[in-house]
């Protein structure tokens, strides 16, 4: 068994969480740029230059990309001929994600209880999902997920009877009547199969995809594509304001399902589509 | 895009009636923040007729919960966060006697009524372009409600600070103009 410390994940934690808050991924930054070529109203444009100058200024590591620097979504890899020594994985994930974001002046965002709603002042406790995998590595995906897109997203326990044309009408729809809120150009991320939870789980994953990339299977990587077509077709625009550019791309990912189920579900990402990894 | 409208704070009649939504504005004066947290507990106070912890007449309230200062800077990333969870505060705000809001997407009916009642501005910034509008923010201290973090209250001085005019006091609204303009049937 290869061991991996504790201290090290924490560590690692910490630092995913300063990097992915401050330095937007290369394909976003491009994606940026192309919508500012497709862009038409001149507010969009503006709106597009304005994010670019962003994201420029947050590269310098003073301030973060948003003031929301979000909820600590982690995707796990764990290898199952790892071992975890030295303290708790779950527990060396959350001393990561409260040292990053005391040292890195990130934004704390998350309360103890949604009702009684006080803040734990640490940014904790992330939310985990951890796969076991084949090998002895540990790979760590830090998503931060802002409050403002992850409340436009959606799920919806559709009829078999709808079909794919049933999914693109959900989508475009839920796009449609987010408008300016989830901060657009919007990446939206769409789970299709499953169950309840994981359709919901689907969407999410499906976002860590690096923009521009297509589902590996050419009648998903269609339904990508037409479902972008005509997001961007409802005027929606930057912020909301009017404008051709509202979504820089639409991610899919499916998984089989019952054969009286078809669940659907939607997932909104914010233009500021901050995710790292790291491999230990 | 047309050239920006400079704004002083705070804000007269005269000056908001001028507004039409899709006007770019430059803000410069004094700003107040809250959001959710901090709404909740003013629209108490207005409630029980009792004194707000700041005078907000004339003012503009800035929907934002900044991320902390690093040491010489006046704050944090300081975007706005979205407008729509203020809705069911925001008119009573207005009757209060501020002049309005900056923050992102659509406010809904009661707010745009309010917003013709009392002659006041709805303003959208940037959503995500926080490290951009932090540059226009030189002033920033917490004035009320400290415990609420960073949905306390503060009071921003602020220059030049961009935004758009996106739901006027006459009822026009950018949202939907501009869905209309650039909508593909």
């Amino acid at each position: 068994m290869r061991e991996i410390s504790a201290e090290k994940i924490a560590e690692t934690v910490a630092e995913l969480c300063v990097t992915a808050n401050y330095q937007l991924g290369e394909d976003v930054v491009d994606a940026l740029k192309k919508g500012l070529e497709k862009e038409e109203s001149p507010t969009g444009r503006a709106i597009l230059e304005q994010l670019l100058e962003n994201a420029k200024i947050s590269s310098e590591g003073v301030f973060p990309l948003c003031q929301d620097t979000g909820f600590s979504v982690f995707f796990l890899e764990l290898g199952q001929d790892a071992r975890i020594v030295g303290g708790d994985l779950n527990e060396a994930i959350n001393e990561g994600v409260r040292n990053g974001y005391t040292d890195g002046y990130l934004r704390k965002s998350i309360l103890a209880d949604p009702i009684k709603r006080v803040n734990t002042k640490d940014n904790t406790p992330a939310v985990i999902w951890t796969d076991i995998v084949p090998g002895d590595q540990l790979k760590i995906t830090l998503a931060p997920k802002g409050g403002g897109s992850e409340n436009m997203s959606e799920v919806a326990m559709l009829r078999p009877a709808e079909g794919a044309e049933g999914v693109v009408r959900f989508v475009v729809d839920k796009v449609s009547r987010a408008g300016g809120n989830p901060c657009p150009p919007v990446v939206v991320g769409v789970g299709i199969g499953g169950t309840f939870e994981k359709v919901a789980w689907l969407a999410k994953k499906s976002l860590l995809r690096p923009i521009g990339s297509r589902h590996s299977d050419p009648f998903y990587a269609d339904m990508e594509e037409e479902i972008l077509t005509k997001v961007n077709k409802l005027g929606i625009g930057p912020q909301g304001l009017g404008g051709r550019v509202t979504a820089l791309d639409v991610h899919i990912e499916v998984h089989p399902c019952h054969i009286a189920s078809f669940p659907a579900s939607v997932n909104m990402q914010c233009h500021a589509d901050r995710h790292k990894s790291a491999i230990l | 895009m047309a050239e920006a409208i400079r704004i002083k704070t705070p804000l007269s009649d005269e000056v908001i009636k001028k507004l039409k939504a899709g006007d770019n504005v430059l803000i410069t004066g004094l700003l107040y923040t809250a959001r959710d947290a901090a709404h909740k507990k003013m629209v108490e106070l207005i409630e029980k007729n009792e004194p707000l912890p700041v005078d907000i007449s004339g003012h503009l309230i800035y929907y934002v919960g900044p991320s902390p200062a690093r040491p010489g800077q006046a704050i944090g990333s300081a975007g706005p966060t979205t407008s729509m969870r203020m809705d069911p505060y925001a008119p009573t705000v207005l009757a209060a006697g501020s002049k309005g809001m900056i923050g992102k997407g659509e406010m809904g009916p009661g707010v745009a009524k309010a917003l013709q009642e009392h002659s006041g501005v709805y303003l959208a910034a940037v959503g995500g372009a926080a490290a951009l509008i932090a540059r226009s923010i030189k002033k920033s201290r917490v004035v009320a409600w400290e415990e609420l973090g960073a949905e306390a209250i503060r009071e921003m001085e602020v220059e030049d600070f961009p935004a758009v005019v996106a739901q006027d006091s006459h009822g026009g609204n950018i949202f939907n103009q501009g869905r209309e303009q650039y909508q593909i049937d």
